[in-house]
Formats: C-alpha cells, structure tokens, sequence
C-alpha cells in the first residue's frame, strides 16, 4: 500500500513541475518591454544582432511553437547559450550547483547542531527563565536580516579576530584537483589536508550566517514539538516502567517529536535557497545565487530564467523526499 | 429586511467588542505591549522624518565623511559624509511603506480571491489552487529578485513583485477557512434568509476568519521588510536616489574594516522594527489564534 502512495506523490508533483515550466516560459515574455532590447541594453546593437538573438532564442516563432522548442529543450538539458559568458547555460548551472549544494548542507548540519540540544533542553524546563531567554534570542534570530548577521559575523571573527578569510572556497594559492565539484569530498579524495582544513575555514562564516537563523527556527519547533509529545501516554509509561529519564527523552520523546520537525524543515527549502543567494553574495562564494546575482547585472536574462527555474525544482523535490522520509518515519500517515 | 439590518449591526457590535477584547487580552502580555510601542514609535518617527532628521538625508559634506557615531552626527556619516541617522529616519519611511503597502495588496487579493475560492468552489477554485501551489515552489526570495531583474530596481516595482508572491498564502489561509465555516449552521441562516452570495462572505464569513488573517499580515509586515532590505542590499530593489536599509548596509559593506558603524547600524534598527513587529504578531496569535502556523 505503501508503494503505491509513494507513486501517488510522485505523480501529483508532475502537474507542479510542469506549471513551474509554463511561470518560467512566461516570466519572460509577458513582462512589459522587449526582452532582446533589455538584454543587448545600452551597447547600440545593430539591427542585425537583435534579429540574430530574436532568432537564438526562438522569440521570432510563435507562441506555442516557443512554448514547444522550451520545454523539449529543457527535458534535453539543453537550455540556450549564455549571452555574458558565452557558454551554455546547463553547464554553468551544473559548474555552480555543487558550491551551492555543500553550502546549504553546510547549513543544515549548524543549524541541527545548534537546534537540537537548544529545542530539546528549553522543552524539558519550560517556562523557566533559561527557556524565556533562549526563546527569546530564537525569535531575535529569526528577525535578524541575513546579509546583516553575514557582515557582523565577518566584522567580529575576520576583521577584528582574523580567524576566517571572508571570500571563496579555498586560497587560490592552494590546487586541488575538481573530481566532484564538492571541495570538501575532493579534497578528502586526494588527500590533501591542508586543502581540506581550508576549504572548511572558508565554509565556517557562510554555513553559521544562515545556520543560526535556521537554527532559531527550527529550534521553536523541535521545543513545541517535544512539549507535545512529553505529555503523550507512552512517554508517562516509559517512566513508569522505570525508564531512566535522558532514555524517556531520547528514545522515546524525540524520536517522536522529531516527524513535525522534517515536515517544517521540507517548507522552510524556500528560505534556505533563497538566504543562500544572499550568503553567496556576500561571501563571493561561486554556487547558483552568486550565479542569478551577477547574471542580472549582466543582463543575462536567459541564466537568470533557468536558474529560476531551477530553484523551484529544486524545492519542488526537497519537498517530495521530505514527504517521502515522512512516510518511513511514521507508517501511519497517509500521504 | 428589517432584521437582516439589525442582525448586521449587532455582528458589528460584536466585532467591535471582540477588538476591544483582544487589545485587554494583548495587554496582559508585556512584550507584545512593549512591540506595539515600538512599531508605533517607528510610525512616527517615519511620518515626521523630515521634521526629526537633523539633516537632509542625501546632503552630502565629503570634510564630514567616514565620521564617528559622535555628537554632531549621532550615528555617524557614511563614506559620502552624509549624516547616518537622518538616511536611517528617511529609510524608515520606505520600509515601513513598502512593508504596509504590499501586505494590504497580498491581503485584499489573497482574501478576496480567497473567499471566492472557497465559497463558490468549482472550476475557479481548482484553477486558483493549482496556480498557487505552482507559485508556492518559487521561494519568497527567488521569484521577487527574478521579477526585479526585469522590471528594473523602483518603489512600485518593489511592491509589486513582493505582492506576487505573497498573496498566495493569504489566498490558501483565507480559502481553507471559508471552506471550514461554509459549513457552519449560520452560513445555513444567512442563506436561507436569502443574502446575496456577495454579502455573505464579506459581512458573515469575514469576520469569523478576520482573526488568523490579521495575526498572519502582521508577522508578513516584518517578513517583506526585510525581504525589501534584502533587495536593496543586492541592488535591485529600492533605487539608489532614496535612502533605504538594505542599500545603506550594502554601501557600508567595502568600509568595515575601517567603519564599522555605516553597515551595522542601519542593520541594527532594520532589526529592532522586525523584531516588534514579529513580538506583535506572536502576541496576537496567542490571542486569536493559537494553532495557525506561518512559515517564514
């Protein structure tokens, strides 16, 4: 039964994927003024080049036919040309997807870190000042803009410590041979651990900007989440069968609690890739957001519309693997 | 007709006496209190911005420049010499523009479209539902920087392309709780009183579903704010010509190592309006409803 639910949600994401494809087809087209005139901008283009890049990007062909020559080449993995970098699109989205993939695990492993005795131990004492004050510092967390947090990160631990280097993934003094794009797994890989400590310095800044308002969040979440089920029957039997209380908490509390928590976690994707954009930015890291970032300044409309797109997917799976986990962890519900 | 009338006025009686009562319960909450003040303060000092600046906010003195937090300029003076607390007081008046105006955009749309939505349900339900939960897969974020790349960095095209994404949730809040009363007894009576579809929803189904959607605007105020800043900071949001938060950090960023205040200050008070705002909308939730979740 359970296989056939897991098919269920397969199938009622394709209508989202596709009605992202048909947002993103749009985006472009319906907005007001001529895209190929904003692209080529100011530079006075010759008549002959806007017909040549009208042409390149099939907007001389009707609408449907557009729609057509879009979507079969995003299923080809062929998504045009960059007009900036002149170089296809889908390679410059798989060169800068790896960055930004390690960054936003990175991120999850601060925030879990943080959240997680934070969540659990403020639920055991609720009400207690120690809970007031780390809730309130959650919710301080949470109110804090990203890019803010980023430059006093880098105000307190570089320029007045010196401890991290503020920009990139690694020294250029350093060479590390790219085998999967992960520094941390190339570098592991060859076995280069000078390398591997400074790709880690150079992760510490941009993983805690975010990490810790991601952490405020979902620490909120894991307290709620564990006052509820401290209260729940099976956690008083535990107790009285003389379950010792750090098993009744860990075995028994948390592992229960802990399935609302993937659930938040899956809709809060939208906040991780959007905070990465600005992360990357400020800490000139080369992953997607760094990619949309500078592709606008470029005018390079075709990167921004596929890396758009690609966001959305991305969000669109995060959310179906969490659903999926969902069902492992608790049989009981139905998708 | 008659008591149609009167029933109306009594439900506005009500309305009134619950807003009363929801201020009693809000006051018995110190930080929600203390938030409230703080947004208020904000207001006004955004309103009386060029009254209280003690300069003109794009003056620009390059003797004066890169100053200490001092007391000739109280926040110091950015990299231009233009005095920091004056941009901040004049940057107050945008965010907090741009935060109240495209949540009452997301509101009035999502609601409405919302109420309609679950009330007369059909294809035009199906319809928008399918659409928001496409426009749900492009994170806050991600589709108001797109539509900026393309409209170009403006006031309005702000609001606007923060207002795009955000009234889906409205939509979805306002949507499921219409469906959830519609089958309540008094929507029954109001029927069969004979009321127009119109005024049903607005004058019997809004009111009873007014509550988790003003605890939800509130803590969206906060959220576009900072949405809003976030642009800016990247340099497609609020134009360069106006003082804004996020574009005074950003300027600030090349000067921290040598001063420190033109980033982190703006930051700071960017900080404190959310944080009200957020405390606030915390407040009422307890108040008027405790199990809506809002993601962020």
């Amino acid at each position: 039964m359970r296989l056939v639910r897991i098919i269920e949600r397969l199938l009622a994401a394709i209508p989202v994927v596709v009605g992202v494809l048909i947002i993103v087809f749009f985006f472009m087209r319906l907005l007001p003024g001529d895209p190929v005139e904003i692209m080529l901008g100011d530079s006075a283009a010759s008549k002959m080049e806007m017909e040549s890049l009208r042409s390149e990007l099939h907007l001389d062909k009707p609408l449907y036919q557009q729609l057509w020559l879009f979507v079969s080449g995003v299923v080809q993995g062929d998504l045009g040309n960059s007009l900036d970098k002149r170089r296809p699109v889908a390679a410059l989205l798989a060169e800068t997807l790896p960055p930004t993939i390690e960054l936003t695990l990175a991120i999850f492993l601060v925030a879990i870190l943080i959240a997680l005795p934070v969540g659990v131990f403020t639920s055991l004492r609720p009400g207690s000042w120690i809970d007031r004050v780390t809730m309130t510092g959650a919710l301080l967390g949470i109110s804090m803009p990203n890019f803010w947090f980023g430059l006093i990160l880098i105000l307190f631990f570089s320029v007045q410590l010196g401890w991290f280097p503020t920009s990139g993934q690694m020294d250029a003094t350093l060479d590390l041979i790219r085998i999967t794009g992960f520094m941390t797994i190339d570098a592991v890989l060859a076995g280069n651990w000078e390398a591997l400590k400074n790709v880690l310095l150079h992760l510490f800044l941009p993983a805690t900007t975010l990490g810790v308002a991601f952490a405020a969040l979902m620490a909120r979440v894991i307290r709620s989440s564990m006052l509820e089920t401290m209260r729940m029957e099976y956690v008083v039997a535990a107790r009285a069968k003389g379950v010792s209380e750090p098993m009744v908490v860990i075995r028994h509390a948390l592992r229960n609690a802990l399935i609302p928590v993937v659930t938040v976690a899956g809709l809060e994707v939208g906040m991780l890739l959007g905070g990465n954009m600005i992360v990357e930015t400020i800490f000139s890291w080369p992953g997607l957001g760094r990619l949309v970032v500078s592709s606008i300044f470029a005018r390079d409309y075709v990167v921004v519309q596929c890396a758009v797109m690609l966001y959305a997917l991305i969000y669109v799976a995060a959310n179906l693997a969490v659903d999926l986990i969902y069902t492992f962890l608790n049989p009981k519900i139905e998708l | 007709m008659a008591h149609v009338t009167e029933a109306l006025t009594l439900h506005a009686y009500l309305t009134a006496r619950s807003l009363l009562g929801v201020w009693q319960e809000l006051r018995k909450n110190p930080s929600a209190v203390l938030a409230a003040l703080v947004v208020g303060v904000y207001i006004l000092i955004a309103i009386s911005g060029p009254v209280i600046a003690p300069y003109p906010p794009s003056e620009t003195a390059l003797v004066d420049r890169l100053q200490e937090p001092g007391a000739e300029h109280w926040l110091g003076t950015d990299g231009l010499g233009r005095d920091i607390l004056s941009r901040c007081i004049y940057g107050a008046r945008v965010s907090i523009l741009i935060g109240f105006l495209s949540v009452t955009l997301c509101v009035f749309f999502g609601v409405s479209l919302g109420l309609i939505a679950g009330y007369y349900r059909g294809r035009l339900d199906s319809i928008l539902s399918r659409m928001s939960e496409v426009l749900m897969a492009f994170p806050y974020l991600i589709s108001a920087i797109a539509m900026m790349a393309f409209l170009g960095p403006g006031f309005f095209n702000l609001i606007w392309a923060l207002a795009l994404r955000g009234w889906v949730e409205f939509f979805r809040l306002a949507r499921g709780d219409t469906l959830a009363q519609q089958t309540r007894e008094y929507v029954d009576a109001a029927r069969s009183l004979g009321q127009p579809g119109w005024q049903i929803m607005l004058s019997e189904i809004l009111p009873n579903i007014l509550p988790s959607i003003i605890v939800l605007a509130t803590l969206r105020v906060g959220f576009m704010i900072v949405l809003e800043a976030s642009l800016s900071f990247l340099g497609v949001g609020i134009p360069p010509s106006i003082p804004a938060w996020g574009s005074m950090i950003s300027e600030g960023r090349g000067l921290l190592f040598t001063a420190w205040w033109v980033s982190t200050l703006p930051g700071l008070i960017l900080m404190a309006l959310v944080l009200a705002t957020n405390l606030l909308g915390e407040g009422l939730r307890e108040v008027l409803d405790p199990r809506l979740k809002v993601q962020t």
